[in-house]
């Protein structure tokens, strides 16, 4: 319903007169979609083996400090979630595999592929990158944090504390990307845990994953289908639900759901001033027919 | 008066309270852009939006709903006998939406780059811009909505007669920018659909907020005008005889019909969610005090009042309709708003200071423009030409 609503609404703001107040929803849908070669990430939780070193190796890359309690296993007693001097945390797992081993699953920003965040932001602070990263303009942020009420995952943080505070959050290492070098995380983990590569290629490869090994993994891709899709894509022999992973993101893209209103606009903009002055003209006329109108010409309207 | 018999008429009992707020919140509001916003509020990582989006903003819109209510109801619907109500209602929009600018500009990060969305880097994908650009905008239309009654303060006859000429034009400006932005405030919740609680999402929330909105501007020109007449007796015409009761009767049926709508496409919004099974819920609870509490009692409310034409019950059936108005907007913004997390969100007692220091800012400078400007009377030279 909500589909042929919003169908209808994109089919009625085009035909109208407004078209040109939609450049800006147009312009949105060349700038969301990423391009079919963006980067991703694979985590394939059956290979890790919690030594944390990703947080280690994103601290470094990042001038964040050094990881809490770095190679002190007692960390994983709490669950423990991403902060503004932390862009990535590994959570151990609720439930341990079939075979009794421990599970564990980085979490961090996971660039999706039509990020709310980037949509919502009114200066273009964040911004989805052809290369696949969801980057932030520190130099344009108001600290509306608004990116914070729509992000579905939780990701960005904020630093309250400070008197020019800033939107913190895992940049996918968009700096490094550029420069042909991939994320510090996956470059630092020697379990083969973290595989970068093509979103398209590494979704291939998750896929034939699970297809050779079917009785290991849960058939799921977490990440393949969740806010429209993501960069980072997650598989495992547990549930996606025991990783620490948000289970009430729905399947579409985030963005879409606010396309009804914003098509709405050139509507309202070209129908409200003729209804609302036929509404005018017909006032007027009922009380000049009735013989109230006693204001002198000239004195303005009644 | 002269000055010193005027300095000594301003030691009143409301006076002595409005220097205490300001003496506690001055110094608040110092603070919290000397130190941050974290060394006075509650706001964290998982909750962001505390109440100065919830109040400050998201009810301070819709409470300064009044102005385009009035204005299109006199203009364009042709409705004159509300014209009594027209100047306090316009300049109640006025500094209310001055004041939810404050508000921002105390919840924002970095106020000093507001700019930055209308020239540097504008977001034309975000909800957020339409809205920056509509009260930015509908700013200005109030303003000039306003402009009259500080032109025949001010004796610029010339001018004020030009504003009559394009009143109307401005008037239906205001009225499609509020459509828009009322509305548009409802779209932020859109891209939370886990977020908020199924009771209150809805791909809708823009209709919910646009139509409880115009509920607001009519419980907030009864509510006004109640407080006005009492507080500036001295201001009202001896000559016009308004009758204030009749007047509030008049915005009771209008307050009755569109609460009932909005009570029905709420309905609507339970419908299309199906979510039946969370009414016996704590949460369904609470849906079904404000739904039946706070939306459809006073909607039945204001149609006794006007049926038994008591002007009492409208009046308390319109300070019921603000604060329904109010608790949705505080759940949907707040309260109900990141529902299955378990650090819940209570405002600190600076943000509390803060809010209440801004109201009572914006009060301050609406009594000092009543009481001089031709606001709940009419200026002689100017009577019955609008």
């Amino acid at each position: 319903m909500n589909l042929n609503r919003r169908n209808l609404l994109k089919i009625a703001g085009a035909a109208g007169a407004g078209a040109a107040l939609t450049g800006g929803a147009l312009a949105s849908a060349t700038t969301r979609g990423a391009a079919k070669n963006a980067a991703g990430v694979l985590v394939d939780t059956t290979r890790c083996v919690g030594c944390r070193a990703c947080e280690a190796a994103c601290s470094e890359a990042n001038g964040l400090a050094a990881p809490e309690k770095a190679g002190d296993d007692t960390v994983f007693a709490a669950r423990r979630r991403t902060g503004p001097t932390s862009f990535t945390v590994v959570n151990k797992s609720a439930e341990k595999s079939p075979a009794g081993e421990e599970r564990y699953a980085k979490t961090q920003c996971m660039h999706c592929v039509t990020p709310a965040c980037a949509s919502g932001c009114v200066v273009k602070a964040l911004e989805k990158t052809a290369l696949g990263p969801v980057v932030y303009h520190e130099d344009r942020c108001l600290g509306c944090r608004y990116c914070m009420i729509a992000c579905p995952f939780g990701v960005p943080k904020y630093e309250y504390t400070k008197a020019a505070p800033l939107v913190r959050k895992c940049t996918f290492c968009a700096a490094r990307q550029e420069k042909g070098l991939p994320p510090a995380c996956t470059d630092a983990c020697p379990s083969g845990a973290l595989t970068f590569g093509k979103r398209a290629d590494l979704l291939e490869e998750a896929k034939t994953r699970i297809y050779q090994n079917p009785t290991k993994y849960v058939h799921e891709i977490y990440g393949e289908d969740e806010a429209g899709g993501t960069s980072w894509l997650y598989i495992s022999d547990v549930p996606s639900a025991s990783l620490t992973l948000p289970q009430d993101i729905v399947k579409k893209s985030y963005p879409e759901m606010a396309d009804g209103a914003l098509s709405a606009v050139p509507f309202i903009v070209t129908l409200w001033p003729p209804l609302l002055m036929g509404l005018y003209t017909f006032s007027k006329r009922r009380d000049d027919v009735a013989g109230h109108e006693n204001s002198p010409k000239g004195a303005g309207h009644e | 008066m002269a000055p010193k018999a005027y300095a000594r008429s301003l030691f009143t009992r409301t006076n002595a309270i409005f220097a205490a707020i300001l003496a506690i919140g001055l110094p608040t509001l110092a603070y919290r852009f000397w130190k941050g916003m974290g060394a006075v509020s509650n706001l964290s990582q998982t909750n962001p939006w505390g109440i100065w989006v919830a109040f400050d903003i998201v009810c301070g819109v819709a409470l300064a709903a009044g102005g385009y209510t009035v204005a299109a109801a006199v203009y364009l619907f042709g409705q004159k006998q509300f014209r009594p109500v027209l100047r306090p209602a316009i300049l109640t929009g006025f500094l209310g939406y001055l004041f939810v600018v404050v508000g921002l500009m105390v919840d924002l990060g970095q106020p000093w780059r507001l700019p930055y969305q209308f020239f540097l880097t504008p977001g034309t994908t975000a909800v957020m811009y339409e809205v920056g650009w509509c009260v930015f905008l509908y700013l200005m239309v109030l303003a000039l909505e306003f402009l009259p009654a500080a032109l025949e303060w001010l004796g610029m006859t010339k001018v004020r007669r030009f504003m009559s000429a394009i009143s109307i034009g401005i008037i239906v400006l205001g009225v499609t920018l509020s459509t828009l932005h009322q509305s548009s405030l409802g779209a932020f919740f859109l891209m939370s659909p886990g977020k908020l609680h199924p009771l209150w999402y809805s791909p809708f929330l823009p209709i919910f907020f646009f139509v409880s909105s115009i509920a607001a501007g009519i419980g907030m020109v009864i509510f006004e005008s109640s407080v006005s007449h009492r507080a500036f007796q001295d201001q009202l015409d001896p000559e016009a005889h308004v009758d204030m009761d009749a007047l509030q009767l008049g915005l009771a049926k209008g307050g009755a019909v569109v609460l009932f709508a909005y009570f029905f496409v709420r309905l609507q919004g339970l419908v299309a969610s199906g979510r039946y099974d969370l009414l016996l819920t704590g949460w369904g609870a609470w849906y079904a005090l404000e739904m039946l509490g706070f939306v459809l009692l006073p909607s039945l409310l204001f149609a006794f009042a006007v049926r038994t034409q008591s002007a009492k019950l409208a009046r308390a059936a319109g300070v019921m309709t603000v604060l329904g108005v109010v608790l949705n907007r505080f759940n949907v913004s707040l309260i109900a708003f990141n529902w299955n997390v378990p650090d819940r969100y209570v405002p600190a007692l600076g943000e509390i200071i803060i809010s209440i220091t801004i109201v009572t800012l914006g009060v301050l400078v609406f009594r000092w423009i009543v009481n001089r400007m031709p606001v709940l009377h009419e200026h002689p030279e100017w009577r019955g030409a609008h």
